[in-house]
This record gives C-alpha cells, structure tokens and sequence, in this order.
C-alpha cells in the first residue's frame, strides 16, 4: 500500500514536470513568433536577443546550459568568468564558515542562559531586539568594522544562523525534564557531567531543529549578500548573468542553489533523527 | 477482647509499655529521624501556606515504613525532602546521626514516574548510576554491576532495549534496579506501582519485599493501596488531609515478618488492619484535622497495634485459609 502509494506519487511528479517543461516550451516558442524587436536595443542585448527568439530562454536552452555547467564546473577565466561549482564552492565556504562560528558561540551562551534563569531574563531584551534584524542591515557596519567584503558576508552568515539556534538552545536546555534533573542530583553528579550527560541529550533534538532552521536562513542569505558585496559566490554569480542577461544561466543557478539547500537541510533533519529519542 | 475496640491504642507520651513494639524509640534505634520539618510556600497577598509543620519521625535501621495519606498531604514533599531534593523550610532530618546536606548516594529514590532516561537503553540507566557511585571504576566493573542489578529485578535479556521498547511494569523494574545497583543505605519510593495493572504490581511488590528483606534495606515508602502497606511495611504513617497535614498515627504492622501476599487476607490481624487504614483514610483523616485530640503530640503520635479483632476470629474461624487455597 505504502509503496504504491510513492510509485503514484513518483508517477505524478513526473508528470507535473513533463507538463511544466511542455507549457514553458510552448509558451516561450509563442511568444518569439511575434515579437519585433527594435535592432538598437537587439543590439545592446547582444547575441541572445539577435537570435530572433524570445529572449525568454526555453527548457532546451537551459538544459544546454547545464550540460555545459555539468561538463565543466570548475574552469577558471578570470574574476568575472568563473564555473558554477567554483562560485557555489565558495558561497557554502562562507556558509559552513559563518554558520560553525554561531554554533560554537549560541551553543555554549545557550546552555548558560537556559541554565540560569538570572541571565535568561537579563539577556531577554537584547535577543529580543536583535533577533528581527535582517541580518543584511549589518551589513555597512561589517564592511565598517572589518573592511573585507568576503568577511563581512561570513559575519552576516554568522549573525543571522545564531538567533535561532541561541533561542532553540535556551528553550530546550531549560526545558529540561525535572525528573531527569533529580535523577543526575541524587546520583551526585557533578554539573560538568550532568550538563553532557543529562542536559545536552535532553535539549538535542531542540538545538538540531534550531540548527537546521539556521542553516536554511542562512542559505537564504548568502545569495543576498553576494549580490551585495560581490567578487565571488553563487549570489554574484546570478547578478553578475542578470547583467550579461543570461537568463539561461540564472535559471540554471536558482536550481542549483535549491538543491544545495535542500542538501544542507537533508543532512541536518539526518543528525536530528540521530539524536531524538522516542519516549 | 471488646468489640468497640479492636486495638490496643496507647498514646506514645503516656501508657508504660510492655510491648517492645510499640516502645517509644530510643535515640540510639533512630536510624532516620525527622526532626520538626516544616514546608511552606508562598501564597497569594503576602502569606504563607504551610504544607506541614512541625513533622517527627523516626525510622530504625532495616525497617519498612509506608507513607499514607490523600492526595495533595504533603507525602512527596516529605520524601523528596529525606531525599535532599528539597530543603525544608523548618526542622532538621538526621540520618545516621548526621543532619543531610543535599542528595547522597546513600539515599536511593525511585521516582514515581520511573524516571529513565530515555535515550539511554537498560543498561545504559542502571550503568549510569553505577558509574555515578563508583567514579574510578573500569567500564567492565561497570557493566558487570548494572547487570547484576538488572537480573535482580527479572530483566537479563532486555538490557539493549530502551526505555521506549519497554512496558511500564518493566521501566519501573529498570528504575528499582537502578536504585539497588547502587547499593544504597536507604530507598526511597514515591507510589511506584501506582501505575502498574494489579499482576505487574503485585509480581513488583513480591520482587521489592524479597530484595528488601535480603539486603536489609531501610526503606521509605509512599502507597495509595491499603493492601500494598500492610504486604509491605512494618510501620505505616498516616497523614491527615492538607493542607497543614498532620502525622495522625502510626499503625504497627501486626502480620509476622514472614508474609505470603496471596495469602495475606487470611493472616490474622489482616482485617483489623485493613478496616483500621481504610477507616482512617475515609472519615478520621478528615476529622482529625479539623479536631485533634487534646493529648496529640505531633513530637510522639500515638502507635497503634492493632490485634486480632473479631472480624479477624470470624473469618478464620469459618474459611479456614486450607479451604480456600
Ligand atoms: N511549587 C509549589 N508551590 C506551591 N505549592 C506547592 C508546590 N509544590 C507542591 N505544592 C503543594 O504542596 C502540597 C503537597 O504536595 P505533594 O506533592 O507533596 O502532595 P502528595 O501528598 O505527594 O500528593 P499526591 O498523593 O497527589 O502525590 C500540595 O497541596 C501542593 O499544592
Ligand atoms: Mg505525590
């Protein structure tokens, strides 16, 4: 029954797909018939608007365009021409970068904060407060302070994935169960021991959901960052074929940056799975 | 024997005593004493609600007490405070001539609702606790322990499951375990069969009164079920209703140490006991709060022996426990 169910429900996205390329190819192939285009500004579009065609790529253009990617991903042709998996390389630098900084700094200040009701109330307000910022609004203080455009994209990172992970970690170390508290206090451990060996199990699976919607919003940063501070990174690299007005390759980069992220959240909801215990 | 007065009452500041039973303890029998505790929260518009005050009581060493009493008396306040989980607002416990400071290793709770942890498997709980009483032991040390302490409670065979794979007849035997593996001077249980179906209750019951009388265990227990103090206990506490709950009385367990639980309601004395707790805890836990008799001393509340009453003769006398068994 359950895997009927997933062969129809494989059929039917299949199917959805073969519709959708179909609807895209006839629509952009319509649309080429009857448009004139002015030959001064055809000429300012350069090859892809001379071509006669919509400048509106359709499903076979932009599978070239990946063929090629495929092909190729990593060539090197100077600062503005570089492959796809060399722009995505950096970007989940940046990411990985900025995102471990937050871990190793929310997690320790959570475990303190959800532990002691003191600071978790002094601390409040400023969470509070700072938690709403886009984290893009940091970044004229980052290019500021640091003065590097690829260190203040790590810090945005950085910056945006710790409110949740912080929050998450408060909440789920606090809430630790009482029982399981008393049990560690009249066995005598010690408060290093019980933090590993009680806490930490405890508030796991609610730090890991913290740490995935971290890595999601971060992941939706970068590209946003890139395109503003530029040089390199996948969010560039769109900006930078937006300007070249390569849709094919901007298509190509949205599915890519999809299925990255999908990959960086598959990979934590993995690690939560491994640490939620059924009760 | 009169009818109206099935037991032999005797108020513990008054009657000399020939039985040794009912003696007053002497300083030097008091393994634990509970000395004046009281426990008060803050209550709305500044005051104060006392929970109990003014509590006593003592416990010899190898003894069974259970703790009886409505819901909402005080009676987990009481154990956690001999726990050293909670601190007591007034009044001292000493244990083994030495006020506590805090939870020990020495004290052994099992918690009512089982406590595991729940991404630990079986042994993975009892080992925890092992390795929490002896710090520098090797891992095998370790392990041989937590098992011996698993087959004692019926469970080899079920160490890799965790908590999750197990009935709640099984988890609460993982936390008995837990507490003996650490060979504790004194267990502390807080109605831990109050979940459980009356078969998995009664096998526990059987299980904890054989590990208790083997290892002389000194025990605190608190029941809701009449039947699993008399099975159980030496001495059986019973509070007053809340708040401000009182220790009432103190019941000394007539049936010989040597009791068969399926059998128990043939024992002489188990009718006398039975109607004595379950009259309590129907009307007198009520009434007594309300009016406590001018000589109560909540210092040495009155011991009652309750003795083969007529109910008792009757019963014996016409189903003779051979008949029925
Ligand atoms: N944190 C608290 N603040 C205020 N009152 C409390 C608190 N904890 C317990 N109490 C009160 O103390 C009283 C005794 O609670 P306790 O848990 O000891 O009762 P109990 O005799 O164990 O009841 P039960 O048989 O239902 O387990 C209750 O009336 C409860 O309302
Ligand atoms: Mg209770």
């Amino acid at each position: 029954m359950r895997s009927s169910l997933r062969l129809r429900a494989g059929l039917l996205s299949l199917a959805i797909f073969a519709a959708f390329l179909l609807l895209w190819q006839v629509a952009v192939g319509g649309i080429a018939k009857t448009e004139a285009m002015d030959p001064e500004y055809a000429a300012l579009m350069g090859q892809s608007a001379t071509t006669g065609k919509s400048a509106m790529p359709g499903p076979l253009d932009v599978g070239a365009t990946i063929w090629k990617h495929l092909k190729d991903p990593f060539y090197d042709r100077g600062p503005n021409d570089k492959g796809i998996g060399i722009q995505l390389g950096y970007s989940i630098g940046r990411v990985a970068l900025g995102y471990l900084l937050a871990v190793a700094v929310a997690i320790p200040i959570g475990f303190m904060i959800g532990m002691s009701p003191l600071m978790s109330q002094a601390l409040d307000p400023y969470i509070q407060i700072l938690k709403p910022v886009s984290p893009l609004a940091w970044m004229p203080l980052a290019l500021y302070t640091i003065k590097d455009s690829s260190l203040s994209a790590i810090f945005v990172i950085f910056i945006c994935s710790i409110w949740p992970m912080l929050i998450n970690t408060v909440f789920g170390v606090a809430s630790t169960r009482r029982e399981w508290l008393n049990v560690a206090r009249t066995l005598e451990v010690g408060p290093v021991r019980r933090a590993f060996t009680v806490i930490l199990p405890a508030a796991a699976p609610t730090i890991l959901t913290g740490m995935r919607i971290s890595i999601g919003i971060a992941w939706l940063v970068i590209v946003a960052a890139e395109m503003l501070v530029g040089g390199t990174g996948i969010g560039y690299f769109v900006w930078n074929e937006w300007n070249n007005l390569s849709i094919t390759n901007v298509i190509t980069s949205i599915l890519v940056i999809g299925l990255v992220g999908m990959v960086l959240d598959q990979m934590l909801a993995r690690a939560q799975r491994l640490v939620t215990f059924p009760e | 024997m009169s009818k109206l007065l099935p037991f032999v009452r005797r108020s513990g500041s008054t009657a000399p005593d020939q039985n040794a039973g009912t003696k007053r303890m002497s300083s030097s029998e008091k393994f634990i004493s509970i000395e004046g505790i009281a426990r008060r929260y803050p209550a709305p518009g500044g005051k104060q609600t006392t929970i109990f005050e003014n509590l006593w009581l003592p416990m010899r060493r190898g003894e069974f007490v259970c703790m009886i009493g409505h819901s909402g008396c005080g009676k987990t306040t009481v154990l956690n405070i001999l726990a050293g989980l909670e601190a007591p607002s007034e009044g001292v416990v000493i244990v083994d001539g030495k006020a506590i400071e805090g939870t020990s290793l020495d004290r052994a709770v099992i918690f009512q609702g089982h406590a595991l942890l729940p991404w630990r498997t079986v042994l993975g709980n009892v080992a925890y606790a092992v390795s929490s009483r002896w710090r520098k032991a090797p891992k095998a040390e370790v392990e041989e322990r937590a098992k011996k302490a698993i087959a004692t409670v019926g469970l080899a065979g079920s160490e890799h499951k965790r908590p999750s794979e197990l009935s709640g007849g099984m988890k609460q035997r993982v936390g008995i375990a837990r507490a003996l593996s650490i060979d504790p001077k004194i267990l502390l249980m807080d109605e831990p069969f109050s979940a459980l179906d009356a078969l998995t209750r009664g096998t526990l019951q059987d299980e904890v009164r054989r590990i208790c009388v083997e290892t002389g265990q000194t025990v605190f227990m608190i029941t809701h079920d009449v039947d699993e103090a008399i099975y159980l206990a030496d001495r059986i506490v019973l509070m007053t209703n809340g708040p401000e709950a009182k220790v009432a009385e103190i019941v000394e367990n007539p049936l010989p140490k040597d009791r068969d639980r399926t059998q128990l309601h043939h024992a002489p004395g188990y009718y006398a006991i039975r109607n004595h707790l379950i009259d309590f805890l129907v009307t007198r836990s009520k009434t007594m709060r309300d009016a406590m008799p001018a000589s109560y001393d909540p210092r040495h509340p009155s011991v009652v022996r309750p003795s083969l009453s007529e109910a008792d003769a009757a019963a014996i006398g016409s189903e003779p426990p051979a008949k029925r068994a």
